[in-house]
């Protein structure tokens, strides 16, 4: 009777060993070894976020060398600038990020008002106002991130998940300005119209269900197997370097910086709203995740207090101002313009000439969902810019990738460039 | 320690390379009066003064004006919390000036797009090339004389110049031709 023979992994690991004897000589294999492979993950690809070609040089799996190649977007955004007002700059800023465009909106306000001196003078209602948008596009941005990251390791069913919340922002969005993604809400010196009613209601709604989604998520992927072996110990960015390549966001609070500029530079009234920063410990793709997904819950928890303080209430009843009441910044009303002398020449300034900027020169960094968005406006008077770099997180992020990238395998790429949560538009402007 | 007194500090241990610190709305800007020596003045500053990290780095053309180019760096120190800006002025004859990506790793694709964008060398870069135009397109679309349509340039070879099956769409008919079976569009061979 034959004998039934157990295999146990014991058994194949002595095996492997006897082959490696089998193996030919060391010289003989480098001659096998041959030449590296040069993959172009082409600017069309379907896990790269947008337009981002990596030029990889790889050895079997392993890449040697990934050099970036951005630029497919770029769209002159900063010369535009030189040649507009900076209320018509605004539908610009929109198309940065296009993930979170209430938050770029609000950057760009926040910066041109900085040059005015108005940033810390503007109402308490439109202050609170821009929070809550922020706040939304933050987690617009991070359900996206984490829902495409996911996609891409190959989790399609999370994508699915975060862009049924995604749409009711954008029902939000678009019941708020007008239009769901490219909303251009912000102006400078307050934001084009107050809330429509009930629109603070539904906001109530939506955060009581996002968290019920965030919960869902999490249980889909934080002790998931594969997805942990997939993301944990990958792309593990030392908080030296992160310092170092200039990274920010969620990317450098990964790897345990603690910099988040709603708390060391408090802007708008976040010194009045608690919420706690959330650090990652190992600065791999897995603390990255954690930490998008903390980060919501903290966005939540930021919207609770402001719905619960908002000057005015829910609707307004007491007709809160949302503009600054400056009638050399903010346009007049319209029964005003029509009627009386002094509105309708300010009206006239602003919209033929811009409002009129001090010469000198601001810089405004703003804690959007990706990174610091910084707006380096260098003025000579009047209602352009003489020049403005926008300093984009993007950008920045992706420099790191050639440094990073080397060493990890093929397939680490997808789950690296997820975890970074870049955006080809804020990238190359 | 705030940015006005760290700036300070950088004043007083360079004297008349950096100039006393200015304020507006409640940022502190110096200027560097020799580029040639940007790097000493940030190794400073990263170093001593703890400014870490290199949040920006810009470039401005003062058309009309000598020294044409002004580059801006923006730093902030993490400890400290501060923010801090360099500028440098650097002659359109040199337009050159020595790479601080020595003293912030960041700066390389900052000065890779200054490069792209005006024009400015930068002594001792890795690698500088173009990093939003494609390699090899003749002018610098930031400068002030460059109009804001742009100028005709080539685009690099491109890797498919045979026409596409169905050019001119599905339901455009070719003039000429005896009868519709000829005029109608059909896919085009390669030989054909």
């Amino acid at each position: 009777m034959a004998e039934v023979q157990e295999i146990t992994i014991r058994d194949t690991a002595a095996q492997a060993e006897t082959a490696a004897q089998s193996l030919p000589p060391a010289e003989e294999l480098q001659d096998m070894q041959g030449e590296k492979m040069v993959l172009n993950m082409g600017p069309s690809h379907p896990s790269t976020h947008g337009v981002l070609r990596i030029i990889l040089e790889l050895d079997g799996e392993i890449i040697t060398k990934a050099i970036p190649d951005v630029g497919y977007l770029h769209r002159g955004d900063e010369k535009i600038a030189e040649n507009m007002t900076y209320t018509q700059f605004i539908p610009y800023t929109d198309r940065l990020d296009y993930l979170a465009p209430l938050a770029n909106n609000v950057a760009y306000a926040l910066a041109v008002e900085k040059l005015l001196g108005i940033h810390d003078k503007l109402p308490p209602r439109c202050q609170y106002l821009r929070v809550i948008c922020c706040e939304l596009a933050r987690i617009s941005s991070h359900l996206l991130g984490v829902g495409c990251f996911a996609m891409d390791v190959g989790a399609m069913t999370v994508f699915l998940l975060t862009f049924t919340e995604r749409e009711k922002i954008y029902n939000l969005a678009e019941a708020l300005s007008g239009a769901r993604f490219t909303t251009s809400y912000t102006r400078i010196g307050g934001v084009s119209r107050d809330t429509p009613p009930g629109w603070c209601a539904a906001v109530r709604k939506f955060i009581n269900e996002v968290v019920v989604n965030i919960n869902e998520v999490e249980t889909l992927l934080t002790r998931n197997k594969i997805w942990v072996d997939r993301t944990k110990d990958v792309g593990v960015i030392s908080k030296a370097d992160a310092i170092d390549f200039g990274l920010s966001g969620p990317n450098l609070r990964g790897s345990g910086v603690n910099y988040d500029l709603r708390k060391d530079q408090p802007y708008l009234c976040y010194k009045d709203l608690q919420f706690d920063v959330p650090l990652g410990e190992v600065g791999d793709c897995y603390d990255r995740y954690l930490l998008r997904m903390e980060e919501m819950r903290q966005s939540v928890r930021l919207i609770h207090q402001c719905l619960d303080k908002i000057p005015g209430g829910f609707d307004n009843a007491s007709k809160e101002p949302v503009n600054v009441a400056d009638g050399k910044i903010v346009l007049p009303p319209k029964n005003k313009v029509m009627s009386s002398m002094e509105e309708l020449i300010h009206q006239f300034m602003l919209v033929t000439q811009g409002v009129n900027c001090p010469p000198g020169e601001v810089y405004f960094g703003h804690e959007n969902p990706k990174g610091e968005l910084g707006f380096y406006i260098h003025s000579r008077g009047g209602g352009t810019p003489y020049r403005m770099k926008i300093r984009s997180p993007s950008f920045v992020n992706l420099s790191i990738l050639s440094h990073l990238l080397p060493g990890h395998m093929m397939s680490d790429t997808v789950a690296i460039l997820g975890s970074f949560d870049f955006v080809m538009g804020e990238c190359d402007r | 320690m705030n940015a006005t007194e760290l700036a300070n500090k950088l004043h007083e241990k360079f004297g008349e390379l950096v100039s006393a610190p200015v304020e507006f709305r409640g940022e502190i800007s110096v200027k560097v009066a020799d580029a040639e020596r940007i790097v000493e003045v940030s190794a400073f500053a990263k170093k001593e003064l703890g400014f870490d990290c290199l949040v920006d780095a810009s470039s401005l053309d003062n058309y009309g004006e000598d020294p044409r180019w002004t580059v801006v760096y923006h730093l902030y120190g993490i400890a400290s919390k501060q923010y801090l800006r360099l500028s440098v002025s650097v002659t359109e004859e040199k337009s050159e000036l020595p790479t601080v990506t020595t003293v912030w790793r960041t700066a390389d694709w900052h000065e890779r797009e200054i490069y792209d964008m005006m024009g400015i060398r930068f002594r001792s870069h890795p690698d500088l090339r173009r990093i939003l135009m494609w390699e090899g397109y003749p002018y610098f679309p930031l400068r002030k004389d460059f109009p804001l349509a742009g100028k005709p340039s080539d685009l690099p070879e491109v890797a498919f110049s045979k026409p596409a099956p169905l050019e001119g769409g599905p339901f455009v008919t070719a003039p000429g031709g005896k009868d519709s079976i000829e005029r109608e569009p059909r896919v085009k061979t390669f030989e054909g």
